[in-house]
């Protein structure tokens, strides 16, 4: 371990701190270690994972690789413990060879982002990162079941545990999940896992305008076939996925697309090779578009409406319409072009202080104060 | 409030047995879970958002009708805080499409370690039973006793549940009886209707009732990785001889989440003393075995000295300054959750 004298904020660009080299940056080992560098800093540090997603800023690069590995996996109790600084990948693999894995479906942003590397476990649970099977099981932070993390104070803190029902006091489990890193450094995750079903299938609905394509989606999510995904690509379909037992695949399949035969008619995608789920999952259809990226977490009644509001040069539709991911023109101002909706948008492209209703602020901010008094992780707000 | 969706063809998915008299308000508070979390969660995963009334008046509205907060996850830190941060006056929650069917099968054991092992080779094969419930020998005999549900005298008792249109719950039971025969079981009855299903449960669902007709009791709620099950009830049985008092076992076996009931005589002098020493004797060993002190009751006032069994000081004391913000003058249910000792200063300022 080195531990670096840290100075004023480093007046790099973002674009250099996120080149930094992996030599040049903190590298703790331990939890012991990560408690003694956050004890000695004195200026920003920039938690880094695979730097894969997340803010970009100022600052000494803390890396949290030295923090990785599997520390425990039970197949028949549906618990995976890893340190944060674990590939995903590695999670994936040891999963798939029980015939698990992560049921909220990790986005993998890197095309969209344009990034490199390699997401870690501590990265998808700092952004609370879910994809199209949110809609059905949950979000990332719906699985995590313990934490252990160091705050800006230097406490190595523990909280939850590994299993399933825990209510023995408070839950910063979910305050952690989707923080940021803002309230402090995650070291351990303990996950809930689920079974990888035998089968899954996707119907597709052709042509449907954005208001009509969601109205499909709701219908679905609404009836007891068990839809794990309700997706609208503009200009491509409108999918919906079924996954479980061959034989309740099947029969949930035909049940659904006498239910959406209003909507045009529901077509099978022959293979499911030939579904979207990966590419709605990573958000390829915007990756090509040029502009400010915007994610839109929404009423799904209400999220056509506001998508012919804000002029978008491209969007997707996932969760059956309660999120859309925007490409707007750059520097264009969605928030202003919505109006006022129910939920909340982001920009992931630019520094993008989202706004909080004043009650909201005043705890938001308590607690980052509480949690990092010195002001060390207080990132931009944004992605 | 399940009435209420219910016509529709919706259901609240946290279903705590207390439902018909409990409040929504309070099942925020304690983060309240049922025999179904094993597929749908607790109330933390069904909750959108709440508006709450904090100590200084301000009117908060966290999250709402959509997925996901902006900032903070504050609403995940509120449920199960049991009242300490603020007054909960309305919530915003998901609910879900009925499913179209469901029933249980009932599987009968010679061992609950056979039991144990029946139950994780129902997980590894990747059904995913909304429920499966437990009992050890001695509640099996007291439900017996009281319900006369027809159970087989053994030592260990499965219910699993599953949901579904008619053909998928044929295709799953059979899947999980086909499972249950390689672990020779001394009974095996799939429920094929929903009279039959109604018996199956019968004897589960007086599980208290019965222990009550047999002598005062004090339950526990502790949870325990589910690998361990053999182990707990083992000791379990070790410490009930030491303090020469019964205990009962009923379990939700998919979830860890344990109800050890109990048995002693309240009017007699010191038998109270005895109970609350051998139940945080058991707590301790569920959290020993990597486990916590309550998987769906709450702390309270019952449990708040066992905090430091499962936290140390400095995790302690980051949830104290979770309330630090939301209650600084630590007025709401301050003697709650945490031991006294550690929140003196705090409970004097």
């Amino acid at each position: 371990m080195r531990v670096e004298p840290l100075g004023a904020v480093c007046p790099q660009t973002p674009e250099d701190i996120f080149e930094q080299k992996m030599e040049d940056a903190m590298w703790p080992g331990s939890e012991a270690e990560l408690s003694e560098l956050i004890r000695a800093a004195s200026g920003a540090l920039v938690v880094r994972g695979g730097g894969t997603r997340g803010a970009v800023r100022a600052g000494e690069v803390l890396e949290t690789a030295g923090l990785a590995g599997i520390r425990l996996y039970e197949p028949g109790a549906l618990t995976l413990v890893a340190g944060a600084g674990t590939p995903v990948i590695e999670i994936e693999a040891a999963l798939a060879a029980e015939g698990q894995r992560l049921a909220f479906e990790v986005p993998d942003l890197r095309g969209l982002l344009g990034r490199a590397g390699a997401s870690t476990l501590g990265g998808v649970v700092a952004e609370n990162a879910s994809g199209p099977r949110r809609v059905a099981v949950g979000a990332c932070r719906d699985f995590c079941l313990g934490v252990r993390f160091v705050d800006g104070r230097g406490e190595i803190i523990r909280n939850g545990g590994r299993v399933m029902k825990n209510v023995t006091g408070y839950d910063l489990v979910k305050l952690m999940a989707g923080s940021r890193g803002q309230l402090g450094v995650l070291t351990e995750v303990a996950l809930k896992v689920l079974p990888v079903p035998e089968a899954e299938a996707t119907l597709c609905l052709r042509g449907l305008e954005d208001s009509r394509a969601v109205e499909a989606m709701s219908a679905a999510l609404g009836s007891p076939y068990e839809v794990t995904g309700a997706a609208h690509w503009p200009g491509q379909g409108t999918y919906l996925r079924i996954e479980g037992f061959e034989p309740s695949v099947r029969y949930r399949l035909g049940r659904l697309q006498a239910l959406l035969a209003p909507f045009g008619g529901a077509e099978e995608v022959a293979s499911s090779h030939d579904a979207p789920w990966g590419t709605i999952r990573d958000v390829t259809p915007l990756a090509a578009v040029p502009g400010d990226l915007w994610r839109l977490h929404l009423v799904p009644s209400e999220a056509a409406a506001v998508v012919a509001r804000i002029g978008a040069e491209a969007v997707l539709y996932d969760w059956g319409g309660g999120l859309v991911w925007a490409r707007m023109a750059p520097g264009a101002d969605l928030r202003a072009r919505a109006g006022a909706f129910r939920g909340h948008a982001t920009c992931l492209t630019r520094p993008d202080p989202a706004p909080e209703a004043p009650g909201i602020a005043a705890l938001t901010q308590g607690l980052r104060r509480q949690f990092d008094p010195r002001g060390l992780f207080s990132a931009l707000t944004g992605a | 409030m399940t009435a209420a969706v219910e016509g529709e063809g919706f259901f609240y998915a946290p279903d705590p047995s207390s439902q018909l008299a409990c409040a929504i308000g309070g099942n925020i508070a304690m983060n309240s879970g049922g025999a179904h979390c094993l597929k749908y969660g607790v109330t933390t995963n069904n909750l959108l958002g709440v508006t709450m009334v904090l100590m200084d008046g301000t009117v908060v509205e966290v999250g709402g009708p959509w997925s996901d907060a902006a900032g903070l996850d504050l609403l995940g830190v509120i449920c199960g805080s049991e009242g300490q941060l603020g007054v909960v006056t309305e919530a915003c929650l998901r609910i879900l499409p009925k499913p179209e069917g469901a029933l249980p099968v009932l599987i009968g054991f010679q061992s609950s370690e056979v039991a144990g092992a029946c139950v994780t080779d129902i997980i590894k094969a990747g059904v995913l039973p909304v429920a499966i419930e437990f009992m050890d020998g001695p509640c099996i005999k007291a439900c017996e006793d009281f319900a006369r549900a027809g159970y087989p005298d053994c030592e260990a008792l499965l219910i699993v549940e599953v949901e579904g249109a008619e053909a998928e719950i044929r295709h799953q039971l059979g899947l999980i009886t086909g499972i249950a025969q390689r672990h020779n079981p001394v009974e095996l009855r799939a429920a094929a209707d929903a009279d039959q299903a109604k018996r199956i449960w019968l004897g589960r669902k007086s599980a208290f009732g019965a222990m009550g007709q047999i002598n005062d009791y004090m339950c526990l709620d502790g949870t325990i990785p589910v690998s361990s099950l053999p182990f707990v009830l083992r000791r379990i049985g070790e410490l009930s001889r030491e303090y020469g008092l019964d205990v009962a076992n009923v379990f939700h076996a998919g979830d860890g989440n344990m109800h050890p009931l109990i048995l002693y005589n309240a009017n007699q002098p010191g038998e109270q003393e005895k109970c609350e020493a051998l139940g945080a004797d058991i707590l301790r060993l569920c959290v020993e075995v990597g486990g916590c002190l309550t998987g769906e009751h709450g702390v309270g006032i019952e449990k708040r000295d066992l905090m430091e069994v499962q936290y140390g000081a400095a995790d302690l004391e980051a949830q104290l300054r979770v309330k630090d913000v939301l209650d600084p003058g630590w007025l709401l249910n301050p003697a709650k959750v945490f031991p006294l000792h550690v929140t003196a200063s705090r409970r004097a300022g």
